[in-house]
């Protein structure tokens, strides 16, 4: 652009000036040799905030749950070698869960590139295939352009983790940069709207249907609020159950009558039965984890399948389907609606339908045996729910029993209040997501549901929250076991617990304390009302270390392998030693 | 528990790419990371202004799997498109190879005998050598080769496979 003669500047004011043009307010980052020059230039501006984590993996979480509260890609900027490595996990994290992220890492300079170099790793050859895309930078002249499309790619399509790898020189060496009018990829374009064509054959097969069933997940979130208000109303207008994966609770309210639950491993009877004798499956935004089908060859046997999924290669991947629709969530939904009511269809009768739900429903699948000398880890998570929702919380969770009881225990009204690692399983997640959620959402209420064993492993993030006076919450459900592992060396390998015993615990209050936190511990069931109060109503951040049984297993449970119609309910199902088909299953 | 495999066709997949630096990891990486096969595999760029490249991999597996090879690798942010060959039908495939044959008397006599069958062209020669240039499908090759190895065969080196729909579209 000839005619536009832009100032040069160092690659290192480019990149925050590319950055400022992007719309990024904040960064979760830590410096180190071979990001000095931009964090030099960092220094020299206000209109980006720099959250200081504690470790870089953290500040992809954090990233991750900010980009997932505020639907805003997050922002990532660590060093070279050893602060690249740390994200992998993060960013490996975003891929699966479609958190759209873009990630600065820095590079040894161009000269030493490829020679061992101090703090050397080779970034974009380790994150090739853990990103939607990636770039190493070799030309300040190319830099604004680049971190342009990165976030276009992050946050278009199936959002994903963009990294862009800036060797020192390039920071350092100037180049020309101008704001970029619209991104036009040579390659890259999403398919957002949805052929009509297969709109109106989706809307006829709906309209046909006996007992329909709206599969929905992560995709809806990701479409954006409006996508999660055209669920509410494709669902009111046909009557049809809905059931969502881990990843889309919240899409629609957990209070509606037409909510069945969560489906899959640890779903709800109902849901999953549904989804088993269903006539239609209408799959939005979800990808048949192995986590909802269960056995694959028994699932859904008798139903026709439509799949929207804006990322093709969700579609048949694991499940045939009768119907593909390539295109975004909220568009589709919306398309539907709209030829819905401009055909006059009417809600179609489906009582007969709802009374088998409301059958499977009888079972209440979800209920547990109370106690009155211990915490159930699963009334704990409605004693918080009970006191806290009225305050809209964001819930972050690690990984185990506590993110599955919070699931499904924890209603959840709308969208982006749900903050959990889905598709990547990362223990570790829920302290720094929930610090990027809080520095979104300042005055939003945010907790980390939290196990004993997930929170030791990202626990250095107590520090990230005093920095930033971050009054978020960790309600650790402390059982003393990696409760998920026990469960299944329980279920699986005969009660051999193996390593799973979490010994050697710290005194989390006193930890708490020593971070500048205010700790508490529950311990006893009359005093759970209570100890939540104290946490919720501390303008500061609490860590409570909430005592509860020790061996509850998560119910109820598909085992891996098994149908979806052959669910343990009752706590006396979970023993035995499983078959070598079984236990080589995930 | 014993492992068990599925059946698998043979496909040749034509993928144009931007020509950036990485994009062949990029490529045979998600294949291998998802388990994929690759039998062949060669890159070039094809565009006068040598922005995009055209890479040609034959790979192997059900209908299935080949569904979501193509869909895996047009969803890459650097592809522009994945054309099937195989389910396109008519196209030419070309493979070539260029072998080194040692030996004397009858043995070299017959080495010029089945080269001439094959088409194979004479490219470098000793009085105890050739090197031959044999250009055809892969089972013509193959079977060149094969052959060789009977009159003195030393050593291959071989493009892989590269294809072309037939007709005057571009595929």
């Amino acid at each position: 652009m000839g005619d536009m003669m832009a100032v040069e500047k160092s690659g290192a004011e480019i990149l925050v000036e590319a950055l400022v043009d992007c719309g990024v307010e904040v960064i979760f980052g830590y410096p180190g040799g071979a990001v000095l020059p931009i964090y030099d230039a960092i220094f020299k501006q206000k209109r980006i905030r720099h959250i200081l984590v504690r470790h870089e993996q953290a500040a992809t979480h954090a990233a991750e749950g900010y980009a997932r509260s505020t639907g805003k890609p997050g922002v990532v900027l660590v060093t070279s070698g050893p602060g690249a490595t740390n994200a992998v996990t993060g960013i490996t994290d975003a891929l699966m869960d479609s958190i759209p992220l873009v990630i600065i890492t820095g590079q040894v300079p161009t000269a030493l590139i490829g020679t061992d170099a101090f703090q050397e790793a080779d970034t974009v050859g380790i994150t090739r295939h853990c990103t939607k895309h990636n770039y190493l930078v070799k030309d300040p002249d190319r830099l604004g352009d680049i971190i342009h499309e990165a976030f276009h790619i992050a946050s278009t399509g199936r959002p994903g983790p963009v990294v862009v790898d800036i060797p020192k020189d390039v920071q350092v060496a100037t180049g020309s940069y101008a704001k970029p009018g619209a991104i036009a990829h040579k390659a890259y374009r999403p398919q957002i709207k949805p052929d009509s064509d297969l709109i109106a054959a989706a809307v006829e097969m709906l309209a046909a249907a006996e007992r329909p069933i709206l599969y929905t997940g992560g995709g809806i979130i990701n479409a954006g609020p409006g996508a999660s208000q055209m669920l509410a109303e494709l669902a009111r207008i046909t009557g049809a159950p809905v059931t969502s994966t881990l990843m889309g609770l919240g899409s629609l309210p957990a209070s509606s009558d037409q909510w069945v639950g969560m489906l899959g491993m640890h779903g709800t009877f109902e849901a999953n039965m549904a989804m088993n004798r269903a006539d239609l499956i209408v799959a939005i935004g979800a990808r048949f984890d192995d986590r909802v089908t269960g056995r694959l060859d028994a699932f859904s046997p008798g139903s026709k399948k439509i799949h929207i999924d804006i990322d093709r290669s969700s579609i048949n991947k694991n499940i045939r389907v009768d119907l593909a629709i390539v295109g975004d969530a909220g568009r589709a939904m919306e398309d539907m609606v709209k030829l819905w009511k401009g055909r006059q269809h009417k809600k179609a009768d489906l009582q007969n339908w709802w009374a088998r739900i409301d059958g499977w429903r009888a079972r209440r699948c979800l209920d547990f045996v109370e106690s009155k000398t211990e915490i159930m880890p699963q009334a704990a998570i409605r004693a918080l729910w009970q006191a806290s929702h009225k305050r809209s919380p964001i819930i972050s969770t690690e990984v185990g029993q506590h993110q599955m009881w919070a699931a499904q225990h924890f209603g959840f009204e709308k969208p982006n209040k749900w903050l959990t690692s889905g598709g990547l399983g990362t223990m570790g997640y829920g302290l720094p997501a929930a610090i990027g959620a809080q520095i979104g959402n300042p005055k939003a209420l945010v907790i980390d549901i939290a196990g004993e064993a997930s929170i030791q492993m990202n626990i250095q993030e107590l520090g990230t929250a005093t920095q930033y006076r971050l009054p978020v919450k960790v309600f650790i459900l402390n059982n003393e076991y990696m409760g998920m592992v026990r469960q299944w060396q329980e279920l699986t390998y005969a009660g051999r617990y193996s390593e799973s015993y979490s010994d050697a615990l710290p005194d989390f209050v006193a930890l708490a304390e020593a971070y500048g936190w205010k700790g508490l511990r529950i311990d006893d069931p009359a005093d759970l009302g209570d100890g939540i109060a104290a946490m919720l109503g501390h303008d500061g951040p609490v860590m409570v270390d909430c005592r509860v049984a020790k061996l509850a297993n998560c119910l109820p449970m598909i085992p891996s392998g098994a149908a979806h119609t052959e669910m343990i309910l009752q706590a006396n199902e979970v023993s035995g030693e499983m078959d070598d088909e079984a236990k080589a299953l995930v | 528990m014993k492992m068990h495999a599925e059946t698998a066709e043979r496909h040749t997949l034509s993928i144009l790419v931007d020509n950036e630096p990485g994009i062949l990891a990029r490529i045979a990486g998600m294949f291998t990371a998802r388990g994929y096969n690759i039998e062949s595999l060669t890159v070039t760029d094809v565009s006068e202004d040598e922005a995009v490249s055209r890479i040609t991999i034959v790979t192997s597996g059900s209908p299935h799997v080949i569904e979501q090879i193509i869909a895996q690798t047009e969803r890459q942010v650097p592809v522009h498109k994945v054309t099937d060959l195989t389910a396109l039908g008519p196209h030419v495939e070309r493979d070539m190879a260029l072998v080194k044959v040692a030996g004397t008397g009858e043995h070299r006599i017959e080495a010029l005998r089945l080269a001439d069958v094959y088409r194979a062209r004479v490219v470098d020669a000793t009085t105890s050598s050739f090197v031959f240039e044999v250009t055809g499908t892969s089972e013509k090759v193959d079977m060149f080769i094969d052959l060789m190895r009977e009159v003195g065969l030393v050593e291959v080196a071989r493009t892989g496979v590269v294809a072309i729909g037939r007709g005057k579209e571009a595929g």
